[in-house]
């Protein structure tokens, strides 16, 4: 473990002093300043802890993959094509995964032509490659408020200016982003892009009405500006009628099918297949793409060829009945998240009860809960962990401020079985009925405590509504799990 | 040099400066490799003593920041074990963590530190200590700063800048200690004063004060904990740009706190210089300083000449001068 030892004086390690770390502090680019090392992200590590029920996670329940059917794909791709797995494979992707993307695509009515695919490592790439290609620092770019966690260090170690935008319950309101960008065009400035994920946006939940797919198309249309349209969830709907993607609906308007000028159209295997294979891909118009390409070739030469023969491989997979094999997982998984959609929209009820409201998403995998506006809940977050083993992601993580969003949370429902779900909404209510008793111990207004509504009868019901200082006194119900032990902390 | 040992780096563990302390224990690890010593890392967890029996260590290096590092927790674990360790011992540990303890025995004894008042969280629910708060308001003043009583980094320390915000900051605080402590905000600028034992000190106290670090944010007027371990966010300035004789005045105050609280080995004694009045106050003690690229006590052993290694050598040391 240790290094050979050197004796006599001059028998020093190798490490640098502070004073030269500095010097290299100054060679390093100053987009690597922008990387902000957050205590929150620390924090979000202690979430990965066994004890601990995460609603954090950004995961799909991979666990319904079977063993035995990934055994059987992979012997498929060794028995039938190692060597081309093994090599090196083209930057751009292979063909056969490119027509599983087409296939995909065509699951969301949305038509492509193949020679507008680049295939790449996960969607996170297709940001950070569009990033790359796009954002000089200090440029312009317009998303929601909030918006994909994932996507805020990367906006930031391009050192990309985001003008955020409030969503509502059909996503962001496109008068607002009018008006912000008629604000920018007075400064002299355009963003490089309108960075959306119009389907039960991660984290909100909410998902962009029709009406509004089609003006903000026209908007782009009108001041010549690139929209990434991010769509990881847009085959995961439990309910209501599909909205065509916005990469179709610019297709439709130039009258051209499979092609558009200014939509870039990120999509990934994450969600319907599994986050593991690192597989995700960008439809976009050809000037771009090939911008993007080389700049993937710099990155990573190529996504991996095991990974894409293996979805290959996947996709020529029929159910009974003939119908592909993938589809029928993605009717599963609908089935299973929609339900479990529903269990953590009825605990949010019972637990969360009036001072706090949820989007009520219509597919995907999160619930953006908000709370009284006192409660800060990267700090309900600690409590949490601390006193009750359960996680969620605060919503700060959404903003690229970091200060945005502090009374918000995201709640990952498609994650765990429910009844970790109906336990981990029990726990972070009760954390939250704790905070807003002592608040309004604190305020002197000691005024309703959100009940928990005992709709679930037996143990969870707290019956009537109880004066203040009775409901923070309750005694532990089961277990060690939840008791605080006097010093504990 | 010293002899080669078997050192255990204690490092990581279960509290909320968790991924911290693994880049002190790194750092640390690499140090003590390159002075000969084999190293055991261990990452404080569940098989924390088993392993330190198994591994047989012959000294432990505390890098272990946070609950059970700082508060005496695994300095008395390692005292059953009869494991010399660097660092302060049980008492000095948890005299100097307690916010609250810290600041009575500094205030006992004559040590400038800002006004404040204690509050647990269960006298609010069962002693209706809520009604002193107005009292406590008139009396620290506002704006004000709420902390929780243990707990490191500038997690959990909130600002309160008037008295709407005040039972948000107290309720977002309680959630990182029951005890938290309300006290007076003092402008100024944010001194760190690095403590080293000396071996070669013959003169009595045996502690070294290194040169001030001060950390100036970049942006905020107040530090949170955003802006704490963020590359890039502060900006950290040493040997502080100071008229010598404050230096000097800043240090021997810092020296009074790690005698008066009974460290040993090393410690960094943070400060706030007034605006204004130039008066200095003693805010905390850390006891388990980090050992990052980016902290402090790191720098101020490199502006007194101090490389890194010599730095972990003299740490070291300190586990056998108790």
């Amino acid at each position: 473990m240790g290094k050979p030892s050197r004796t006599g004086p001059e028998g020093r390690g190798t490490r640098p002093a502070a004073h030269e770390l500095a010097r290299y502090e100054a060679l390093f680019a100053t987009r690597t300043k922008g990387m902000k090392s957050s205590a929150m992200r620390e924090m979000m590590a202690l979430t990965e802890r066994p004890d601990v029920i995460s609603l954090a996670g950004g995961l799909p329940d991979t666990s319904t993959f079977r063993a035995e059917r990934f055994a059987k794909l992979m012997a498929t791709v060794a028995a039938e094509s190692t060597a081309r797995a093994l090599q090196y494979g083209p930057t751009e992707g292979m063909r056969i995964t490119v027509d599983s993307i087409v296939e995909v695509m065509a699951a969301e009515n949305t038509l492509v032509d193949p020679e507008n695919v680049i295939v790449t490592t996960g969607g996170q790439q297709v940001i950070d490659l569009v990033c790359k290609t796009l954002i000089d620092p200090g440029d312009v770019i317009v998303a929601e408020a909030p918006t994909y966690p994932g996507a805020v260090p990367t906006f930031s170690a391009y050192q990309a200016d985001v003008e955020q935008i409030d969503v509502d319950d059909e996503g962001m309101p496109i008068d607002e982003l009018e008006r912000t960008l008629d604000r920018l065009a007075a400064e002299g400035r355009r963003p490089k892009f309108i960075y959306t994920i119009p389907n039960f946006q991660n984290p909100a939940g909410v998902t962009m009405s029709l009406p509004r797919r089609k003006r903000l198309v026209e908007v782009a249309r009108e001041r010549e500006l690139l929209v990434l349209e991010d769509n990881p969830y847009g085959l995961l709907r439990y309910d209501g009628q599909a909205l065509p993607t916005l990469y179709s609906l610019d297709a439709e308007s130039l009258g051209r099918a499979g092609a558009t000028d200014l939509v870039i159209y990120l999509g990934t295997f994450s969600k319907i297949l599994s986050p593991g294979v690192r597989l995700g891909w960008a439809v976009a118009p050809r000037p771009v793409l090939e911008k993007l390409n080389l700049g993937k070739q710099g990155s990573d030469l190529c996504s991996s060829p095991v990974t894409q023969m293996f979805v290959a491989a996947y996709f020529g997979e029929r159910a009974r009945g003939g119908r592909p094999a993938w589809e029928e997982y993605v009717d599963s998984l609908r089935e299973l998240y929609s339900h479990r959609r529903d269990v953590m929209l009825e605990s949010l009820e019972e637990h969360f009860g009036d001072s706090a409201r949820w989007t009520t998403p219509r597919g995907g995998l999160f619930v953006w809960a908000t709370l009284d506006e006192r409660i800060d809940t990267t700090d309900l977050l600690t409590l949490a962990l601390k006193s009750d083993g359960v996680a969620f992601v605060p919503g700060r993580a959404a903003y690229m401020d970091g200060r945005r969003g502090s009374s918000s949370m995201r709640l990952n429902f498609a994650g765990v079985p429910e009844q970790d779900i109906r336990e981990g909404i029990r726990r972070i209510g009760r954390g939250v009925r704790e905070q807003l008793g002592l608040l309004g111990t604190l305020t002197g207004s000691p005024a309703t405590a959100p009940r928990a509504s005992g709709k679930q009868g037996g143990k969870a019901s707290q019956g009537p509504q109880e004066p203040m200082a009775d409901v923070v006194k309750l005694p532990r119900r089961e277990g060690s799990r939840g008791a605080r032990r006097s010093g504990d902390r | 040099m010293s002899a080669p040992r078997r050192v255990a780096v204690l490092k990581g563990g279960r509290s909320l400066e968790r991924s911290v302390s693994l880049r002190s224990g790194a750092q640390v690890q690499d140090a003590l490799g390159g002075l000969g010593h084999e190293v055991i890392a261990l990452d404080v967890g569940e098989t924390f003593v088993p392993e330190l029996i198994e591994r047989d260590a012959e000294v432990a290096f505390v890098a272990l920041h946070g609950r059970d590092g700082e508060d005496g927790t695994v300095q008395g674990l390692l005292e059953a074990l009869a494991i010399p360790y660097t660092g302060s011992g049980q008492a000095g540990c948890m005299r100097a963590t307690d916010k609250v303890l810290a600041k009575l025995l500094m205030r006992e004894a004559g040590i400038p530190t800002p006004p404040f008042h204690a509050l647990r969280e269960d006298s609010i629910k069962e002693l209706g200590a809520a009604a002193a708060l107005e009292r406590i308001k008139q009396d620290i003043g506002l704006p004000l700063v709420v902390k929780p009583a243990k707990g490191g980094s500038a997690l959990g320390v909130k600002f309160a800048r008037d008295a709407e915000e005040l039972p948000k900051a107290m309720v977002g605080a309680f959630s990182y200690d029951r005890t938290i402590l309300l006290e007076r905000y003092v402008r100024g600028r944010d001194l760190a004063v690095s403590l080293l034992e000396d071996p070669g000190d013959s003169s009595g106290s045996g502690v070294m004060a290194l040169p001030i670090v001060e950390a100036v944010p970049r942006e905020e007027e107040f530090y949170d904990y955003e802006s704490r371990y963020e590359i890039g966010m502060t900006t950290f300035v040493c040997p502080a740009e100071l008229p010598p004789e404050t230096t000097a005045r800043a240090q021997e105050l810092a020296v009074r706190v790690y005698e008066l609280l009974g460290c040993h080995g090393l410690a960094r004694v943070d400060l706030m210089l007034e605006r204004d009045t130039e008066k200095l106050w003693v805010l905390e003690t850390n006891v388990v300083p980090g050992m990052t690229e980016t902290s402090l006590l790191p720098q101020a052993a490199d502006a007194a000449g101090i490389t890194f290694e010599e730095l972990v050598e003299r740490i070291l040391a300190s586990a056998f001068s108790r």
